[in-house]
């Protein structure tokens, strides 16, 4: 190509182009900074051209992943036959005990409609659930989200609840055409409006980059018990009230800290949660709701 | 002439691997593992690849290329934007400007600078995250993030060199 010519050009004017580079690298220095404002300034923007570039690359992540995701199966599965008579043991108490609470739930439920009934209360609007694989999780200390293959065609909003398993695991921030970002509840950005079962004291649950979210807002003679559960409050009506996030893992001078459900680093699907769309085929009811 | 356009594809692509390669470990970089606390201590695989070709092949590796991954980057992990464009065109800057320092003789001491470089790295990404958010967080997470990508960074660096020595020599 253009070899041998810009070769010689570089023994002639080595000290200018020398210049020239350094001056490409203040520029282009200039020009993150200048970026760094403008997603400052400009997120929606911004948050559209992630969208469209993370929709372009989610074929080679989804690619990437799956050899990724067969790994980590094996490696599991080697565990599990390691360990599976305990684990079957296990299983055959906590399922003892589930059937109980099992006969307490139906229990309530016919108790709970009874009431409702009694009082003409007005159901919340029913939630259908888009269930999507984790195709990135990008490392990082100081952001936590994951990408997942679900986007506007299958009826991904903005501020959806992802919900892995057992428990809340972020929200969505970004939609792509057939891919989205989640922001992870450890993330720095993420708030959520909580609510303490037991206690019924309103916080919010915000990411601290730690495993372990702290409360903020809540006052200093609330009553916490380590242990006791933590779920959304369903204030500001993005998220259904009482979605399962974590429970509280120490109480103490440095803030209340959470420990979630769900293991952040090793999600693999995650349901994201439609509510209020008002799905009239009320498809998988996906978290048990309650009211006050 | 059929061969020499044959030759000219064949030596645009090889001029390619640089780039390239630095591409390939950003995607992989972001692979979901589902290793327990891996996610926040990831080594930086695409620092490593710039380090290396910066200074063996920066004909190769353009500042506008560096510029242009970092920025994908940013928009593909959900960092702020600009972050990883502002790292890595100072990482090339650093090397660049001192060249005849990183272009050491032997493997040890191209280690020790890339440790050099790395941890600068990692104090700017931090200086700049403070700045952005307008609040301290721990350096401790982009403490082992970097002392994890300078553990990683010999393996990587073999592959390098055997991957230059493959499709980049004569």
């Amino acid at each position: 190509m253009k070899s041998r010519t810009s070769g010689s050009v570089v023994r002639l004017a080595a000290p200018l182009r020398a210049l020239a580079q350094r001056f490409t690298f203040l520029l282009l220095a200039l020009a993150s900074v200048a970026l760094m404002m403008v997603g400052k300034v400009e997120a929606p923007v911004v948050d559209d051209v992630r969208a469209r570039v993370t929709d372009a690359f989610a074929p080679i992540l989804d690619a990437l992943s799956r050899p990724a995701a067969t790994a980590a199966r094996v490696v599991e599965a080697v565990a599990d036959i390691q360990n599976v008579y305990d684990e079957n043991q296990r299983l055959k108490t906590e399922n003892a005990r589930l059937m109980q609470w099992y006969q307490t739930a139906l229990r309530l439920e016919a108790e709970n409609a009874s009431l409702h009934t009694l009082l003409r209360f007005s159901p919340e609007p029913p939630t259908s659930a888009i269930t999507a694989r984790v195709i990135a999780a990008p490392g990082g200390s100081f952001y936590r989200t994951v990408v997942v293959t679900a986007g506007r065609r299958d009826g991904v909003k903005k501020g959806q609840a992802a919900v892995a398993g057992n428990g809340m695991v972020g929200r969505v921030v970004e939609v792509g055409e057939w891919s989205s970002r989640v922001l992870l509840i450890t993330d720095l950005n993420a708030r959520i409006p909580v609510t303490l079962e037991q206690s019924r004291q309103r916080a919010v649950l915000a990411g601290d980059n730690s495993d372990q979210p702290k409360l903020l807002y809540l006052p200093p003679e609330a009553p916490v018990t380590v242990g006791e559960r933590v779920v959304t409050s369903g204030h500001g009506g993005i998220f259904p009230a009482g979605i399962p996030i974590g429970v509280v893992a120490s109480s103490g001078e440095r803030g209340v800290k959470v420990q979630p459900l769900a293991d952040l680093a090793r999600v693999e699907h995650l349901r994201l949660i439609d509510y209020g769309a008002g799905s009239p085929l009320g498809e998988a009811e996906t978290a048990p709701r309650e009211t006050k | 002439m059929t061969l020499s356009f044959w030759q000219r594809l064949d030596k645009a692509g090889r001029n390619l691997t640089p780039f390239a390669i630095t591409v390939m470990l950003g995607l992989l970089g972001m692979m979901p593992l589902r290793l327990p606390a891996f996610a926040e201590v990831a080594p930086s695989l695409t620092l490593m690849s710039v380090y290396y070709w910066s200074i063996h092949r920066p004909d190769l590796l353009r500042p506008s290329a560096v510029f242009a991954i970092g920025v994908l980057m940013d928009l593909l992990s959900g960092a702020p934007l600009g972050l990883h464009g502002l790292i890595l065109v100072l990482v090339q800057g650093t090397v660049l400007s001192q060249r005849r320092f990183f272009l050491a003789s032997t493997f040890l001491l191209m280690w020790v600078g890339f440790g050099m470089v790395m941890f600068g790295a990692a104090f700017t990404e931090w200086l700049v995250f403070c700045a952005l958010n307008a609040t301290l967080v721990p350096f401790r997470a982009l403490f082992f993030q970097a002392l994890l990508t300078l553990a990683l960074f010999p393996l990587f660096a073999w592959a390098f060199i055997r991957i230059h020595r493959a499709f980049l020599q004569g």
